[in-house]
């Protein structure tokens, strides 16, 4: 006490006590702002591959990048062919991840409100456990899973787009779980005992008041689970297999998706052309590869977006 | 989580189940009931799908668990020189383990700093952004980080692969060996590092977020600097948190096939020469190159090789997840 008081009343000691605490620790000091730019130099370093990324595809496919590559398939297209497009994958993509909302969606959202309005006991703590567990499944296996399991049925060799929906849905399930708990987590309890207050049975209050409550937030769940599963490969390499032609029916026979027709261009690489062929391109597999890539990003950036934008848009206003 | 607030007298609300039954039977009537089966019938239909996945792999697997050397080596397509299922599937988890660790080792100090940095550097508004720019990262199909990888960073890269083979030539017991078209393992776990790198990110700044503001201002009122203050309250307390988080990455890094399958130029040894081509690879790459020309056992041979993986990646899983649950019954956040 009589420290501070003597340090008042002297405006030197105020100052050579400033300079004391504020410089005396140098070293500690430098650890400090060392640190500092350590952590501003991490995230510099994460920026890198992203801008690197973003900035190949969209230049190196944007060249390909026009009506034509957007609605012609690959079908009778060989060789440095100056032609052919990604029309057979994006269909073959749509199909079978709409055939995975439609199977993941409503079972996603019954096992969410289990969880929430139900979930009691020890079925509702494996469930949530093996939830998080089912996130990390390696996309490869939900491959192998559904193969194996159709294969029982089809015979060996059976490539549908069914099969891919089906491996997808694995993947995907979980993540329609765990954003529709947080939605339904977030409806304030006092509109569920108001509905209940007014005689309206469980189910109901249910469907009618908490689903009602968190549709924006379940939409953007939804369509961010989808941004998610749509750039999926390997599992749909190995179930719908490769094909070159426009097919709509997920039940019959191969599809083609985007990320592996961007896949298998990739793998065909530079195509070996004649000296003095004029229509052969060497580099045009690639230059596809990297086309379906721009469309694929734009697709996926898109659904993004758009969940977001929901959610700012159309969540009622809590407060 | 919400085991703290309940009464004390809920606490033997296990041993009272038949007054909450009769509760159901009073106020459920009609669909409501059914409702209530519905929804629980579906949880319980998701766990069945998990074992289903388990049940499959192990079923179609078991063939090529059961068959001889000889059906292995003719029709199981295994490579020449191997003639037990072990000879693949050993160097090829050593692959997957080694491609991942290092993925690991390279992204958690950088996804940690990125964390403080959305948590305790960046300004408010900034930090939001921040966030979905990373978020942004992890929305980037794997099969355009392959492309990417293989078209752009391989070439770019291997540079610096020669660099670092150049001056690790001193070793005396060991030779670096170097590949010029950048297709070796390192240059996928950089790529791997990147892809994981958003959900370390995302775990570890939820975990840094929760420090008690208290234990922050108590240090900075002792003196702390901004980053004596991080070491001291910030990173004890978000330890666990982000040792999940680091076995949540290692779980997708594991299982990660496209941007090893468009990168590296497969081999199957035991090999810790990274900067090279024709080493090692991962299982689900391996699966993944494999599958379309397999028939017949080879299919057994990958659906085994598969099993393998999902075995691994459920222990680190589980174990992450296990984690993160312990951490939130015990941590003082709540």
């Amino acid at each position: 006490m009589s420290a501070t008081t003597s340090i008042t009343d002297d405006a030197g000691a105020v100052e050579r006590t400033r300079a004391l605490l504020t410089s005396a620790d140098t070293g500690r000091r430098r650890t400090d702002r060392a640190m500092t730019v350590l952590i501003y130099g991490a995230f510099t370093l994460a920026v890198i591959p992203l801008v690197s990324l973003l900035w190949t595809v969209v230049v190196n496919g944007i060249e390909r990048f026009n009506g034509d590559f957007l609605f012609t398939s690959m079908r009778g297209v060989f060789g440095g062919m100056d032609m052919g497009g990604a029309y057979h994958a994006a269909v073959g993509t749509l199909m079978i991840t709409l055939t995975a909302t439609v199977i993941s969606v409503p079972i996603g959202l019954l096992v969410a409100i289990y969880l929430v309005e139900y979930g009691r006991g020890a079925l509702a703590r494996a469930t949530t456990f093996f939830v998080d567990v089912m996130t990390g499944i390696p996309s490869i296996v939900a491959g192998l899973f559904a193969f194996a399991l159709f294969t029982i049925f089809l015979g060996p060799g059976a490539k549908l787009g069914i099969i891919a929906a089906v491996a997808l849905s694995v993947l995907m399930i979980p993540v329609v779980v765990r954003s529709c708990e947080e939605m339904l987590k977030l409806v304030p309890n006092e509109l569920r005992e108001a509905s209940y207050a007014l005689g309206v049975p469980k189910w109901l209050t249910i469907v009618r008041v908490v689903l009602r409550t968190s549709v924006a937030g379940i939409t953007t769940g939804v369509l961010l689970s989808i941004a998610r599963v749509i750039g999926e490969t390997a599992p749909i390499l190995i179930t719908a297999g490769v094909s070159d032609s426009i097919n709509f029916n997920p039940f019959d026979g191969r599809m083609m998706t985007l990320p592996v027709y961007i896949f298998s261009q990739y793998r065909q690489g530079p195509v070996p052309c004649r000296e003095d062929a004029l229509d052969c391109l060497v580099g045009i597999n690639f230059d596809r590869a990297w086309a379906a890539a721009l469309l694929l990003i734009i697709i996926v950036m898109l659904l993004n977006l758009i969940g977001r934008l929901v959610t700012r848009w159309f969540s009622p206003k809590l407060r | 989580m919400t085991t703290t607030d309940s009464p004390p007298d809920a606490k033997p609300g296990r041993l009272k189940p038949p007054t909450r039954r009769r509760n159901h039977g009073d106020t459920e009537r009609g669909f409501s009931r059914v409702f209530r089966w519905i929804t629980t019938g579906s949880g319980a239909f998701l766990l069945l799908v998990l074992a289903a996945v388990a049940v499959f792999l192990i079923a179609r697997g078991l063939p090529a668990l059961t068959a001889s050397p000889e059906e292995l080596s003719g029709k199981g397509g295994l490579p020449t020189g191997m003639n037990s299922l072990w000879d693949l599937v050993g160097p090829l988890v050593f692959g997957t383990l080694l491609a991942a660790a290092m993925a690991l080792l390279l992204a958690t100090p950088v996804a940690i700093g990125i964390a403080l940095f959305i948590s305790h550097y960046a300004p408010r508004r900034a930090a939001s952004v921040i966030g979905y720019v990373i978020d942004l990262l992890a929305a980037i199909p794997s099969v355009v980080f392959g492309l990417w990888g293989g078209r752009t960073l391989a070439p770019i890269i291997s540079d610096v692969w020669v660099w670092i083979a150049g001056v690790l030539d001193f070793l005396p017991f060991w030779t670096v060996n170097v590949t010029n078209t950048g297709r070796s393992l390192a240059t996928a776990s950089v790529v791997l590092a990147v892809m994981v790198l958003p959900i370390i990110t995302a775990v570890s700044r939820e975990v840094f977020l929760q420090t008690p503001t208290l234990h922050e201002e108590a240090a900075l009122a002792l003196g702390a600097t901004r980053w004596e203050m991080i070491r001291t309250a910030v990173l004890p307390f978000g330890r666990s948190g982000v040792i999940s988080a680091a076995m949540l990455g290692l779980g997708r890094a594991l299982g990660e096939t496209m941007a090893v399958l468009m990168i590296l130029s497969p081999g199957i040894l035991y090999s810790f020469q990274i900067f090279d081509s024709g080493q090692q690879q991962t299982i689900a790459a391996f699966i993944a190159s494999r599958f379309a020309e397999a028939s017949g056992l080879a299919v057994n041979v990958l659906i085994a090789t598969g099993l393998a993986l999902f075995v691994i990646t459920m222990v680190v899983n589980m174990g992450a997840r296990a984690i993160v649950a312990r951490r939130k019954e015990f941590s003082g956040a709540n």
